[in-house]
C-alpha cells in the first residue's frame, strides 16, 4: 500500500503547470486535495510518472457570489464552502449537498475541482454540477475554454478534460431566493459513498412548479438529470401525491448498477424514494 | 489490610501510556540493519503454480533478496492445528507458502526483501507467476458437488463432520406435536483489528539465536511450532510480545508469515520486519463466521422445546488453520444456547472452497448459533400463540438444575456442562432496563415514516479454557512487586485486572504491583494464552496460587533472617515482620514464586439483549433507539474494563448484524479489499448502547468465581437485531434469514412480503 515511484513538481503559476502536464504526454496527473488520487496510487491503480501540485497556483480558492451566481475556484475545498455563511443564501442545495461529502478529515482537504475531474460516479458535486448546469472554465495548452456539465461528465472516472487541462472555476448561475430545492441521500454508514443520491430543485411559477431540475448520483455510470421525471414535475402544483408520481417517474428513468452494496432493483427503488423525499422537503422549505 | 480492589471499577493502568503515545507496537521496534518484507499474494483463487521469475524483481535497486518455495527444498513446512488437532484435518493444513497449488487469493507466494516497502512493493510488481487456473469452489455449495476439489489427494471438499448429540432426537421429533424447520445462514465476517498484524525477526548467528517481536496471543504454543519447522530448540527461540492493538481471536495464531519472516532473518542473517498492510489484513488474516444450517425445533403445543436437530455447514476457506474448527464445532455443541433442550443432534461439515481460510472471530460458533436458534424462537412464539419472553422464561435453564449437562461433541470426545447460573435474572433484567412493558405498545408501529421494533435475546458464554495457566510474583528492588504472566495482552486491559487480584491477594496497595509483565516467552516457564475468554479466570487463579507459593517462600526467608518461625512471618505492604524485628520488602529483592492454575472445567456467563429500533422499511435502514445487554459474570474483577470489553464486543456483532460482508464473486475473486467494501461500524453508527454487568451466581469451578466475559456483547447481537427487524415489520410478514440485514436484503424482504400479500 506505498506510493509507486513518480516525480513531483509544484509549479506556482497556471501555465507552468499546464506545460508540466502537457510535456508528459498523458503520464502525468494535476494533484489537488488527493483524496481520491493518493488511495488510488496505494493500490497502484493509478501509477502517474508525475504529480503536478497545483497548491500553490494563485487565484483558484476563492468563492465569488455575484449576480450572475457562484463561481468557485477550482481549489476550494469542501470546509471552505461549508464554513461560508454567504452561500446558506447564495446556493443553498450546494452548502446541503456538500456536508454530505465523506468525513471530517477528508472535508478538509478535498476540493470541488479535483471531485468533478475525478468524476467518481457516487460525488456529491458532480451531482450538483449537473443538476445546476454548472460551467466548467479550464485551462490547457491550447487555452482556455468553457465545458458544460453536460458535456464534461461522460461516464465513470471519464471527463471532458485533456490531459492537459486543468478546471480553473466551476460557475453555479445565480440562485433565486424563492427556489425549492432538496437534496437525499442515502449510503449505508454516514460519509460512504451513497447508494443513490438526489439533488433537486424547482421555481414556482403562478403556485406551480417550473423548471425544475432532478439531478441524481449514485445511479449508473455518471451523473445526470432525469428529464421525464423533471417533465413529470413541471407545471403541477407540487403536493404529496405529485412528489411520489414524481419519483416513480424518476425510478422508472434510471439505469441503476448493481454491487456489493445493493442490488440494481433496489437502487431503482431507492431513487425514486428519494426524490419524492427531496420534493417532499422541498414543498416545506 | 484487607483489600477489595477486585469488584471496583479501577481504570486501565495501560491506558496512560498509550493516550501519552508512548505504546510500543511491533511496527515501532527499529534495529540497526533491518530489511523490509512484503509478500506477494495470489491474484488467482485456484490453480496450479507453474513458475515463478523472480530475476528482474531482483535487480531493483534496494532489493537484497526474494524467498520463494525453491528455498525450501524439502518443501515447505506445513502448519499445524492448535485446537482440535485431529488427524483428519492434517491433510487440509496449510503450508507456509504455496507450492504446488494456490488455493485462495491471498496465499503466500513469495517475499520479497528490500530496504524499504515501497521499494519492494515496486519489485513484488516485476515478479512473473505463471498459475494454470482451475475452476475456483466459492461456496460450500459448489464445494459439496465436489467436481472440483482443492486437494485431489483427499478426492473430498469435505474435511470432517461434527456430531453433536444429546439424549434421542429422532424419537423425540418423531413423537412432536409441533416442529418448525428452517434455513438460516450468517454472512463472512473477521476479527479486523485497528493494528494489522506484523512480524519482526532477528537472528543472532554467534549465538544461534532467534527473537520475534509481535508475538500475541499464543506465544508458547507458537514457538513450539516454529521451533519444530525452522530446526531450532524451544530455548533459542525467545517470542516477544509488544503493545497488541487487538486480538479478537484472529491475531497472535500462527500464519505462514510467522514462518517466513523469522525464517527470512535467519536465511538472510539480517533483521527482518513485515508489516502487514489493510488489504492483505482483509485477504489473509482468519475469516470467520460463514455458515447456513437447515436446523429443526421439536416442541409442545405449551412451548416447551422438546428437542433440536439439524446440519450445518461451513465455508471454511482453503485450508484448516490452527484454529479453524471452533467455529463448526462450537456451533453445533451450543445451538441450544442457554435453554433446557433434552434432545439434541447436529451435524456440522467443514467445507474447503477457494477463500480466505477461517479461524475463530469472538464468539465463534456461539454468534451463529444464537442467531439461528433465537431466531426460530420468535417464529415458534408466533406459531404457537406464546408470548415470546414467556416461551424464553419457560425454557431458560434454572439454578436448581445446575451444572446442566449440554450436548456431546464428536470425534473431540468433547463432554461439557453448564456451571452456574439462574438463566432467567438476566433476561428480567433487561427487560426492566429497557421499560419493555411500556415500549410493548410500540411494537410494529408506523410512527413518522419508520417502524418499531424490539428484539429480545438470551445466551451463553464459554469461558476459561485449560488445561493450565502460570503466574510468578517477584519483590523487585524498590521493595514492590512484579507480576509475570503466562497469558497474553491482546488489548483487554490484563495489566489492570491483575494488579488488582494481586493486590488483593497480597494485601498491599494496588501501586505497589509495580508492573504486570505478559505475553513473551520469558517470564515464566509456560503459558497457554489469550483465547476463548480465558485470561481473567485461568491467570488470575494462577496468581492466587502463585501469591500462596510466594507467601510460603517468604515466610520461610524472613523465618531464617529474623530468627522467628515461619508462622509468626507477617508482610505489611513494603515490611517484613516477625519475632518483634522488622526488615524492609526490598531485603529480599529477588524472591520469587511461580504458580498455576490447572482446569479441564468451562465457566459459562450469561445473559440477555434487549433492543428499540425503527426500520425505514423504504429504505431498509435500520436505527437503534436503545440496546441493553445484561451479562452475569460470576465475578466482575473490574466492572468497568468489563463494560468496555461488553460494549465493545456489541459493537462488533451489530458490524456482523447490520455492516460487514467478506464478499467474492463467483471465480473466488476477493470483492472486499478495503475499509469501503468492508463496512466496519464507526463511532457514529451505534451510539446507544448500554450494558449491565451482574455477578450473582459465582463459577464453582475457581477459586476467583470468575468466568470469561469478553464476548457476551457480540454473540446475541445478530439474533437481537434479526427479531427486532421482524417485531418491527411484522405487518409485511418480514422474518429475516440472513445476515448482514442490509438495507438491500430488509428492502427485498418488504417487497416480498408485499407481493405475498398482494396474491
Amino acid at each position: 500500500m506505498k506510493l509507486p515511484p513518480f516525480e513531483y513538481a509544484c509549479p506556482t503559476t497556471l501555465n507552468e503547470a499546464i506545460a508540466l502536464l502537457a510535456n508528459h504526454s498523458g503520464e502525468a496527473k494535476p494533484l489537488a486535495g488527493g483524496q481520491s488520487l493518493m488511495p488510488m496510487m496505494a493500490f497502484r491503480i493509478a501509477q502517474p510518472s508525475l504529480l503536478v501540485d497545483l497548491r500553490k497556483l494563485p487565484g483558484m480558492k476563492e468563492i465569488k457570489i455575484g449576480p450572475d451566481g457562484v463561481r468557485l475556484g477550482a481549489l476550494v475545498r469542501w470546509r471552505d464552502v461549508i464554513d461560508d455563511k454567504r452561500l446558506a443564501v447564495a446556493h443553498p442545495l450546494l452548502k446541503e449537498a456538500i456536508s454530505h461529502v465523506a468525513h471530517y478529515q477528508i472535508r478538509n482537504r478535498g476540493t470541488v475541482g479535483g471531485s468533478c475531474a475525478h468524476a467518481d460516479p457516487a460525488s456529491e458535486m458532480p451531482g450538483i454540477a449537473q443538476t445546476c448546469e454548472a460551467e466548467f472554465s479550464v485551462m490547457g495548452k491550447a487555452g482556455a475554454r468553457t465545458i458544460k456539465a453536460k458535456d464534461f461528465f461522460q461516464g465513470a472516472l471519464t471527463t471532458a478534460l485533456g490531459a492537459d487541462e486543468i478546471i480553473t472555476e466551476i460557475h453555479l448561475p445565480a440562485w433565486p431566493a424563492a427556489r425549492r430545492y432538496g437534496f437525499q441521500e442515502f449510503a449505508r454508514r454516514r460519509g460512504d459513498f451513497a447508494m443513490a443520491g438526489v439533488a433537486l430543485y424547482y421555481d414556482l411559477d403562478g403556485g406551480k412548479a417550473a423548471n425544475a431540475h432532478i439531478g441524481v448520483f449514485g445511479v449508473g455510470d455518471c451523473q445526470r438529470r432525469l428529464p421525464k421525471a423533471e417533465a413529470a414535475l413541471n407545471g403541477k402544483a407540487v403536493d404529496e401525491a405529485l412528489a411520489v408520481k414524481v419519483g416513480e417517474a424518476a425510478a422508472a428513468e434510471v439505469e441503476p448498477q448493481e454491487d456489493i452494496h445493493a442490488s440494481a432493483a433496489y437502487r431503482r427503488s431507492l431513487t425514486g424514494t428519494l426524490v419524492e423525499r427531496a420534493i417532499k422537503a422541498a414543498m416545506v422549505r | 489490610m484487607k483489600n477489595t480492589f477486585i469488584g471496583t471499577p479501577m481504570e486501565r493502568r495501560e491506558d496512560l501510556r498509550f493516550l501519552r503515545g508512548r505504546g510500543e507496537y511491533v511496527d515501532d521496534v527499529a534495529m540497526p540493519g533491518l530489511l523490509y518484507a512484503v509478500i506477494l499474494r495470489s491474484s488467482v483463487a485456484h490453480g496450479r503454480l507453474v513458475s515463478i521469475d523472480a530475476s528482474a524483481a531482483l535487480r531493483f535497486p534496494g532489493v537484497h533478496s526474494i524467498i520463494t518455495r525453491a528455498d525450501m527444498p524439502g518443501g515447505p513446512p506445513i502448519i499445524p492445528m492448535r485446537l482440535q488437532p485431529l488427524p483428519e484435518f492434517k491433510p487440509f493444513e496449510q503450508p507456509v507458502i504455496a507450492h504446488d497449488k494456490v488455493r485462495y487469493v491471498g496465499e503466500p507466494i513469495a517475499v520479497i526483501l528490500a530496504s524499504s516497502v515501497a521499494v519492494a512493493e515496486d519489485a513484488l510488481e516485476a515478479i512473473e507467476v505463471e498459475i494454470e487456473e482451475l475452476p475456483a469452489v466459492a461456496d460450500w455449495q459448489s464445494a459439496s458437488a465436489n467436481t472440483t476439489v482443492l486437494f485431489e489427494k483427499q478426492g473430498t471438499n469435505r474435511s470432517l463432520v461434527f456430531h453433536s448429540r444429546k439424549g434421542d432426537a429422532d424419537a423425540a421429533f418423531a413423537n412432536a406435536p409441533y416442529v418448525r424447520r428452517e434455513k438460516l445462514r450468517t454472512g463472512r465476517h473477521f476479527g479486523l483489528t485497528m493494528e494489522p498484524r506484523g512480524v519482526m525477526a532477528a537472528w543472532d548467528d554467534a549465538a544461534g539465536k532467534l527473537t520475534i517481536y509481535g508475538a500475541a496471543k499464543v506465544p508458547f504454543f507458537n514457538r513450539r511450532i516454529l521451533s519444530a519447522q525452522i530446526g531450532l530448540p524451544v530455548d533459542s527461540i525467545d517470542m516477544i510480545e509488544n503493545d497488541v492493538g487487538g486480538g479478537y481471536g484472529a491475531r497472535g495464531e500462527f500464519y505462514p508469515e510467522d514462518f517466513l519472516i523469522p525464517f527470512a532473518a535467519r536465511h538472510v542473517k539480517r533483521p527482518v520486519k513485515w508489516i502487514e498492510d489493510r488489504r492483505e489484513n482483509l485477504m489473509a488474516m482468519n475469516h470467520a463466521r460463514e455458515e447456513e444450517c437447515d436446523l429443526e425445533v421439536a416442541c409442545a403445543r405449551d412451548g416447551t422445546i422438546l428437542a433440536i436437530r439439524g446440519e450445518v455447514r461451513t465455508d471454511m476457506g482453503a485450508y484448516m488453520r490452527t484454529n479453524g474448527a471452533v467455529g463448526a464445532r462450537n456451533v453445533s455443541q451450543f445451538m441450544a444456547g442457554p435453554y433446557r433442550v433434552p434432545h439434541v443432534k447436529i451435524d456440522s461439515s467443514l467445507w474447503m472452497t477457494n477463500k480466505t481460510p477461517v479461524g475463530t472471530y469472538r464468539g465463534p460458533g456461539r454468534f451463529e448459533a444464537c442467531f439461528f436458534l433465537e431466531r426460530m424462537i420468535d417464529m415458534i412464539a408466533a406459531d404457537l400463540g406464546i408470548d415470546r419472553i414467556e416461551f424464553r422464561r419457560k425454557n431458560l435453564v434454572t439454578a436448581a438444575e445446575q451444572p446442566y449437562p449440554i450436548a456431546h461433541v464428536q470425534p473431540t470426545d468433547a463432554k461439557d456442562e453448564y456451571d452456574s447460573g439462574e438463566y432467567s435474572e438476566t433476561l428480567e433484567r433487561a427487560l426492566k432496563e429497557i421499560n419493555w412493558s411500556e415500549k410493548a405498545k410500540l411494537q410494529g408501529k408506523l410512527i413518522d415514516g419508520k417502524y418499531h421494533g424490539l428484539g429480545v435475546v438470551c445466551f451463553i458464554e464459554g469461558g476459561a479454557a485449560g488445561p493450565k495457566e502460570m503466574a510468578r510474583i517477584e519483590v523487585n528492588p524498590e521493595g514492590k512487586f512484579s507480576v509475570y504472566m503466562g497469558t497474553a495482552s491482546v488489548g483487554q486491559g490484563v495489566e489492570t485486572v491483575f494488579a488488582q487480584i494481586a493486590a488483593d491477594a497480597l494485601e498491599v496497595p494496588v501501586d505497589n504491583i509495580d508492573h504486570v509483565y505478559h505475553g513473551s516467552t520469558a517470564y515464566v516457564s509456560d503459558g497457554y494464552g489469550a483465547y476463548h475468554s480465558r485470561s481473567t479466570v485461568m491467570g488470575g487463579s494462577a496468581v492466587l496460587d502463585a501469591t500462596n507459593n510466594f507467601m510460603a517462600l517468604l515466610r520461610q526467608a524472613a523465618g531464617k533472617r529474623l530468627g522467628c518461625a515461619e508462622s509468626n512471618v507477617t508482610l505489611d505492604i513494603d515490611k517484613v515482620t516477625g519475632g518483634g524485628r522488622t526488615m524492609a520488602l526490598k531485603d529480599f529483592a529477588g524472591l520469587t514464586a511461580e504458580g498455576a492454575f490447572l482446569n479441564k472445567k468451562h465457566t459459562y456467563s450469561y445473559g440477555a439483549h434487549v433492543c428499540h429500533i425503527t426500520v425505514d422499511a423504504k429504505l431498509g435502514r435500520i436505527e437503534i433507539i436503545d440496546y441493553v445487554v445484561v451479562q452475569d459474570v460470576g465475578r466482575a474483577v473490574n466492572p468497568l474494563t468489563l463494560r468496555g470489553q461488553v460494549l465493545g464486543s456489541l459493537v462488533q456483532g451489530l458490524g456482523g448484524a447490520v455492516l460487514e460482508d467478506l464478499k467474492y464473486d463467483e471465480n473466488g475473486q476477493f470483492l472486499t479489499g478495503s475499509l469501503a467494501d468492508y463496512l466496519l461500524p464507526t463511532a457514529t453508527d451505534f451510539p446507544n448502547l448500554r450494558c449491565v454487568v451482574l455477578d450473582d451466581y459465582p463459577s464453582p469451578i475457581n477459586p476467583l468465581g470468575a468466568k470469561g466475559a469478553g464476548e457476551g456483547g457480540i454473540i446475541a447481537a445478530g439474533g437481537c437485531m434479526a427479531n427486532a427487524v421482524a417485531n418491527a415489520l411484522s405487518s409485511f410478514g418480514v422474518q429475516p434469514r440472513e445476515l448482514p440485514l442490509s438495507p438491500t436484503y430488509i428492502w427485498g424482504l418488504v417487497q416480498a412480503g408485499q407481493r405475498a400479500a398482494a396474491e
